[in-house]
């Protein structure tokens, strides 16, 4: 037990409270390097992935969106039912059977009644059918597909272009800013519903011929002018947002450092300015997803969105007004839906602010 | 080292600044007006003034932060004028700022700020010797290579300041614009940080450029004092000549309000407060800057502009009256 060196330590005295050093032992260096505590050496991503996981609502919500999406996915693989199929038109020659249409849920018309009857296997309608006979339930999956889908696009590209021009017309500033700002001013002063409705318009005719052929056909022109209209317009607040932000990051000391080591501007806007507005980019991608959604639903209501026979849930639910007093769960499922979607992006966002933005750590 | 070859040479730098007034005017805010001085390779010149005076001004300038409106910049007898220039200047002369909460990026490791300088210049081919690079440098401040992984917000006053060394360090530069490092420090920090400048400077032979205006902490790191009052360089000589003998009526009203650990001595120092405030930049004085203020203030001063002459052998000051 006794180390040697300390038998040149002086003597304790008796009377004395110290502590008797020849007790104690010297630490060798393994036990030393035990006490030094060394943090995983973590990148950014990685870290704000950790804090994230901690937030227990954020994790449901990522949760809730992750179902939604692989089920948007898969169901529409497995389920019997087409969204465009109207079920009681049969082969030709035969007479429809009209007993398919508006069908309350789980119920089954005539000719399926018939097959049950007779022994055979029939896939339920678990939300009945609409006025034309198709399957409401596949319906309102192949709705949330489509309205998740231009949400998600149309904030990428808003969030793109207004995250470009805002953080080169903030760091420029002067005559440059100026300029770009007034272009934005200008199309910030136009009433946007109406250019929305007149480019929809617009483009519903010039596209069809121009994407006649190609893959983008399949998406059809109501999706594509819907992205277009987007893309031309709904940037200007994000550009206005992240300027604001750049604006008031590059007065601080760091972005003269950086300048003095020599960056260039696309290296400080890219390493330096951008980072540090991430929680506005964050927060405001999450918001325009479900501003985006709304656009759409809005659009397909006044019949310029998407194409027919194709649902997204604001057509649905703008369809399902007229049966309001009969059915109302028509229009309680493509709305809740969205709320559900619109709650789960927003609390996410909040969400990943916070776990991304190390400074407003708790 | 050769003793007589300048490593940063200032010319007549001027630097002003146009603030807008009125509807579509503007004034000329005069920051720096015609500032020359020259420092030799493995010197020190502290430059020293009150708030406002345009210290700060001079070294971001020299750095081309902001575009001098007129003067010249030599580094190692080299004009320095085109953008090529500047970016190999800055490959050489590196600054430290006052500042060391809002010097470091929040969002950046520690690893990440004291590697930017290695990723602009493309000093390092791969990642391991960026490493090794950016471990060295911390070593060399007195920060542990575990720190790296961490970010600036975890970090004390004097440890960030340290950070901010040893990214001004990455590149192995010649010169170190130093602008007020210590006067957001505590102390017993202060007295750390300049020891290690110190230290740095015999271990690298480093040049500084030292600005403050903590007078005492001037005088014991410089070489060599300038002392600025509103753009202007009113006197310029070595550190132990102007504390000692200080001729400008300025310099000898600044170093009286150094305060003196000897009550003794105290007792019957006379402190020379000067009358006024401080003319803004923005409407100067004619002739001399510092007249409005001065004891000695005569008609001439009105007139013109006192040029700096020399009192004692390198030794210069800027007044008609000395």
């Amino acid at each position: 037990m006794k180390n040697p060196d300390t038998n040149s330590l002086p003597k304790k005295n008796p009377l004395s409270f110290q502590l008797d050093v020849s007790k104690w032992e010297k630490a060798s260096s393994a036990e030393k390097e035990q006490q030094i505590i060394e943090r995983e050496s973590v990148t950014f991503f990685k870290d704000g992935m950790r804090r994230l996981w901690k937030n227990k609502v954020a994790v449901v919500c990522a949760f809730v969106l992750l179902f939604i999406i692989v089920a948007v996915i898969v169901v529409p693989m497995i389920y019997p039912y087409n969204y465009a199929d109207q079920l009681g038109i049969a082969e030709v020659g035969q007479l429809p059977d009209a007993t398919y249409n508006n069908l309350g849920p789980m119920e089954y018309s005539n000719t399926e009644q018939a097959k049950i009857d007779a022994g055979e296997d029939v896939f339920p309608h678990l939300l009945g059918t609409d006025e034309l006979g198709r399957d409401y339930f596949i319906r309102v999956v192949y709705g949330t597909r489509i309205s998740l889908s231009v949400g998600l696009f149309a904030s990428i590209i808003v969030l793109i272009i207004g995250t470009l021009y805002g953080s080169i017309s903030g760091y420029f500033g002067g005559k440059v800013d100026l300029i770009m700002m007034r272009i934005v001013d200008i199309i910030y002063s136009l009433p946007d519903m109406l250019m929305v409705i007149l480019f929809s318009v617009v483009f519903k005719q010039t596209l069809a011929p121009a994407i006649e052929g190609t893959i983008l056909e399949k998406l059809g022109t109501g999706m594509i002018s819907i992205f277009l209209v987007f893309a031309l317009l709904y940037w200007v607040s994000m550009a206005r947002l992240i300027r604001g932000q750049i604006l008031t990051i590059k007065q601080q000391e760091y972005i003269l450092t950086a300048k003095a080591l020599g960056a260039s501007p696309a290296r400080i806007i890219r390493k330096h300015l951008l980072p540090n507005c991430i929680s506005v980019i964050v927060i405001s991608t999450a918001l325009q997803i479900p501003n985006a959604i709304f656009t759409e639903s809005f659009l397909s209501f006044l019949g310029l969105g998407v194409s027919i026979p194709m649902p997204s849930l604001g057509s649905l639910a703008s369809d399902a007004l007229n049966y309001i007093y009969s059915d109302v769960y028509r229009l309680l499922v493509p709305a809740l839906t969205i709320c559900v979607i619109v709650l789960s992006l927003n609390l996410l966002g909040d969400g990943l602010r916070d776990a991304f933005d190390p400074k407003q750590k708790k | 080292m050769s003793d007589n070859k300048y490593l940063l040479e200032v010319r007549d730098l001027k630097q002003h600044f146009n603030i807008p007034s009125g509807l579509f005017g503007s004034k000329k805010l005069k920051a720096v007006d015609g500032v020359s001085f020259a420092i030799k390779e493995g010197e020190t010149l502290g430059l020293v003034g009150e708030s406002g005076c345009g210290k700060t001004t001079v070294g971001r300038t020299i750095l081309h932060l902001y575009e001098p409106t007129s003067g010249e910049i030599y580094y190692d007898g080299q004009h320095i004028k085109t953008k090529k220039d500047v970016t190999e200047m800055r490959k050489k002369v590196q600054m430290v700022f006052q500042d060391p909460y809002s010097s470091l990026d929040p969002r950046m490791t520690v690893a990440d700020i004291v590697g930017e300088p290695l990723d602009i210049h493309k000093l390092c081919k791969t990642k391991a010797e960026r490493d090794a690079r950016i471990a060295e440098l911390l070593k060399t401040v007195g920060l542990n290579s575990e720190h790296a992984s961490r970010y600036a917000h975890e970090f004390s006053g004097g440890q960030r300041q340290r950070i901010g060394i040893a990214r001004a360090l990455a590149v192995n530069p010649k010169c170190i614009i130093c602008d007020e490092p210590v006067s957001a420090l505590d102390v017993s920090i202060q007295a750390q940080i300049i020891n290690m400048f110190e230290d740095l400077q015999e271990k690298l032979g480093l040049t500084y450029l030292f600005i403050a205006h903590d007078l005492l902490v001037v005088k014991h790191i410089s070489d060599r004092i300038a002392v600025m009052y509103l753009g202007h360089i009113v006197e310029m000589g070595p550190a132990n000549e102007i504390y000692n003998h200080p001729t400008h009526p300025y310099s000898i009203s600044l170093l009286s309000a150094v305060p003196i650990p000897d009550p003794d001595y105290a007792k019957n120092h006379k402190r020379i407060v000067l009358e006024g405030d401080v003319p803004s930049p923005l409407n100067m004085p004619s002739g001399c800057p510092f007249r409005t203020r001065c004891p000695r203030a005569t008609e001439k001063c009105a007139e013109e502009m006192p040029p700096l002459t020399e009192v004692a052998p390198e030794h210069f000051a800027a007044c008609w009256n000395l």
